[in-house]
């Protein structure tokens, strides 16, 4: 048991060896002149899928290096996409992402992960639109399409010149996946502040710069990012919100996740669909890796913009790098670890809530669930006001302790996880009123939320023995 | 709390916790700044909070503690006697050794042991693999070679220790896996997707429907902190690396956590939280608890791993066991080691220092 799919992935990576030396053998026999066809392609050259094109490696050796020993050596261009796009579309439709009455939101950063989901998305969009036009009925609307920038400029600056080239060169992206034309959203971080207080941009300065720890900054501006796309979209009636996160990142997020002591939690961040945000989050990357998409930018050539990454630091830096070297060791560590942490148990959220939306049932009946079966006689969850992740019992017994009696700003700290509290929040109680203070709308009504919420299935619990309807009992 | 490496923090003048010696040490586990006295205070009511918090032992119990001469263990041994006559936990307390017949390391790691059995006065075991399968660790790399080795040396040492209990009677067995450890092997399962050790893997008391239960009273001590206070307390130790795996040590995942404490100290306590809290369905399905059909050692398939691996020596055949197909049990063997000298993302793949 020492080593269970590691093992498998060992003897995976030996056939694989296995089949380089056969091609190597092939190679040598073709080399001493006993050329089997006049045809000019080896056959170590030729897709292991089509069996007819070259494969990248071979025609665009500058796009396989990307992924050293992965697929570029065994799939044409052609066949590697699909691939790809198959995962993608196996992750959207078995999980019931995007449906036709949708109006789905990307987050694009930039990167080469959130590029390929908007192309992605752009491509299923077309197929959409054209079985709409060819429909008689047309009983299927097309989803809409937007796309959302968060500007994270107050916290990394960048000169003012580059950032506008970068959003020139988004609108641009944006603008050329047409048809069906589609939105472009940019909201500098600070718009989560209330747009009346026009300090929006100095409040933020000031809430980051209170963090010490340079992991808890990091985190915190995740948290923050997230809050704004989540105020884009419903500002903007969208209705899911796809971010690119990949394999890759996942991978990271598990180990991350697990050094910071937010083992409970882990379960509800990894998950296809995340619906516990207002605006249901899904990830239709998680199958891919990051080697992969990379290399379908370069492929492609799908534009990417640079200039506006920010690497990892502390604790997330480390990891990053961590995970390089294991996957550098073992091309396949990365799926493993999201493997493991696929088979904690997801949460109650974790999939798109049912609607009674009859008018779809035709788009319906094509979705593959996996279903997680909700269980009803659970609490709802609570969840850190900061990092929105559920709370374990551990976590709500230490906060039943600090329960009445406390400023606001005390009663707050005591509603956060364990790993907020140590990474985040600050530990003088001076400081921490002044942090609370600064902290935007959405963050301190949630601390409140998960009050009423609680007290409320308590009070569902009790009903029958109530004599009135009223809080207060009167 | 991440501060730059390099940059020694400001001497305090007086110990954080009294306020009255002058610090001697910045506490690895906290990073505060205290002095001698106080630190081995800490040390050693903490691990009492962990022994009753969880209730590791009972009074009147017999229990054995796995020693094998390294710092964990002996440290092991002399807080838990100290303890045991601090707090009447009314134990009596044994030291249980494995010779597994390597010159060099072994004999020398087992002075140490024999000197610890009068300094602390507790009666001593010793189990030897050329006793209990007929073949000392020296004859085994004679014949099968630098690989693979440390496969044969961990399934034999986990029965002999299990063996060499049963001799003594004892109720339980105490090992000294300590905090680093633990988080290392939380790791390494998620590493390797082994969903099932990674359930398991934050016990402190594991092997309750065994013979004998196991337990790690180290689990939330800190290797640094066990080092410092064998240091500071001058304990009797042995701490040379086992001749055939010399670069055990150097895994990928303890270099890793080495980097997550110097960065975060709590990071290490951390990760054991998350194994704990880790949601894990209790359905998942256990492998079916037998006996062994040869020696009646508890096993899952018809012979156990120890009598597979015995009867490949035996016969001559040492890949018996190791490789996936020819195993005598149809089923596939997982127990698969890469090779010793290769750097590798665990460490102690045999554990070297401790059992």
């Amino acid at each position: 048991m020492a080593c269970g799919s590691g093992g498998s992935c060992q003897s995976g990576c030996y056939k694989d060896n296995g089949d380089e030396e056969d091609q190597h053998s092939q190679k040598k026999e073709t080399a001493n002149g006993v050329a089997t066809s006049g045809n000019d392609v080896n056959n170590q050259d030729l897709c292991v899928k089509c069996k007819s094109n070259e494969t990248i490696a071979t025609a665009n050796p500058a796009a396989a290096a990307i992924a050293s020993g992965g697929d570029g050596g065994r799939f044409c261009a052609e066949c590697f996409r699909s691939n790809l796009f198959g995962k993608f579309r196996f992750a959207v439709t078995s999980n019931a992402m995007i449906s036709p009455s949708d109006n789905v939101l990307v987050a694009f950063s930039g990167g080469t992960s959130s590029r390929v989901a908007l192309q992605f998305v752009h491509e299923m969009q077309c197929k959409a639109q054209k079985n709409f036009d060819a429909s008689r009925d047309r009983s299927l609307p097309v989803f809409g399409v937007g796309v959302a920038f968060v500007d994270e400029s107050d916290v990394y600056p960048v000169p003012s010149h580059q950032f506008d080239e970068a959003i020139e060169d988004m609108k641009l992206i944006v603008s050329n996946l047409t048809p069906p034309r589609k939105g472009f959203h940019v909201a500098p971080i600070a718009s989560i502040y209330s747009s009346d207080s026009g300090d929006g941009h100095d409040r933020l300065k000031e809430l980051v710069n209170a963090v010490s720890d340079v992991t808890g900054k990091d985190d915190l501006l995740l948290h923050l990012r997230m809050l704004s796309l989540q105020k884009i979209a419903r500002q903007n009636g969208y209705t899911k919100l796809v971010l690119g996160s990949c394999t890759s990142m996942i991978a990271c997020h598990v180990l991350t996740a697990t050094v910071k002591g937010q083992g409970y939690s882990l379960a509800a961040d990894i998950q296809y669909v995340d619906a516990r945000w207002e605006i249901p989050v899904v990830l239709p990357l998680r199958d891919c890796l990051k080697q992969e998409l990379d290399m379908l930018c370069c492929l492609d050539s799908l534009n990417v913009v640079k200039v506006l990454h920010n690497p990892h630091s502390g604790i997330n830096g480390l990891v990053s790098s961590f995970v390089k070297l294991l996957q550098e060791e073992n091309p396949s560590r990365e799926c493993t670890i999201v493997r493991t942490a696929g088979k904690l148990t997801p949460f109650h959220f974790n999939r798109i809530p049912e609607t009674d939306d009859h008018a779809h049932l035709a788009s319906r009946r094509r979705q593959k669930k996996f279903n997680l079966k909700p269980n009803e006689s659970l609490p709802p969850e609570s969840f850190c006001p900061i990092c929105n992740s559920p709370l374990s019992k551990s976590d709500l017994l230490s906060l039943n302790d600090v329960e009445n009696g406390h400023s606001s700003a005390e009663t707050f700290g005591a509603k956060c996880c364990l790993s907020c509290q140590f990474q985040i929040l600050p530990k003088e109680p001076s400081s921490m009123e002044d942090f609370y203070l600064l902290l935007p709308q959405p963050i301190v009504a949630r601390a409140k939320d998960g009050n009423h919420c609680n007290q409320r299935w308590l009070r569902e619990q009790i009903q029958d023995c109530l004599l009135s309807d009223s809080e207060d009992g009167t | 709390m991440e501060e730059a490496q390099g940059v020694k923090p400001k001497k305090k003048a007086f110990c954080s916790i009294c306020n009255q010696r002058k610090p001697a040490l910045k506490r690895p586990k906290t990073l505060d700044q205290i002095c001698r006295e106080c630190f081995y205070a800490v040390f050693e009511d903490e691990i009492h909070r962990v022994i009753v918090d969880n209730q590791l032992f009972k009074p009147g119990e017999r229990v054995a503690i796995g020693a094998s001469g390294g710092k964990d263990s002996t440290v092991l041994a002399y807080v838990l006697s100290e303890l045991n006559r601090r707090h009447n936990y009314g134990l009596d307390l044994f030291l249980l050794s494995v010779d597994e017949g390597i010159t060099g390391y072994r004999d020398d790691s087992l002075e140490t042991v024999k000197r610890n059995e009068i300094q602390y006065g507790l009666p001593l075991k010793v189990v030897s693999y050329k006793d209990l399968y007929g073949w000392t660790m020296d004859e085994i790399v004679k014949l099968i070679g630098l690989k693979n080795n440390c496969t044969f040396c961990g399934v034999f040492r986990r029965q002999a220790l299990d063996r060499g209990a049963a001799l003594l009677k004892v109720d339980k067995l105490a090992t000294g896996h300590n905090a680093d450890d633990i988080a290392e092997t939380v790791l390494l399962n998620i590493l390797r997707g082994d969903i099932a050790r990674l359930s398991r893997c934050t016990s402190i008391t594991t092997g309750e429907d065994g013979p004998i239960p196991r337990c790690k009273p180290f689990k939330y001590t800190y290797e640094k902190e066990i080092v410092m206070y064998a240091y500071f307390k001058r304990l009797d130790y042995f701490s040379t690396e086992c001749i055939y795996s010399p670069n055990a040590y150097r895994g990928f995942a303890r270099e890793f956590i080495k980097d997550l404490e110097r960065m975060r100290p709590r990071a290490i306590l951390d990760i054991i939280r998350s194994g704990e809290n880790f949601r894990i369905s209790t359905s998942t399905k256990m492998p079916e608890q037998g006996t062994c059909e040869r020696c009646g050692y508890i096993s899952s398939q018809k012979w156990c791993k120890a009598c597979v691996l015995l009867e490949g020596l035996n016969r001559g055949l040492p890949k018996l066991g190791i490789n996936r197909s020819r195993g005598l049990n149809s089923d596939h063997t997982k127990d698969v080691k890469r090779s010793n000298g290769t750097k590798n993302i665990e460490s102690k793949q045999c554990g070297t220092l401790d059992f």
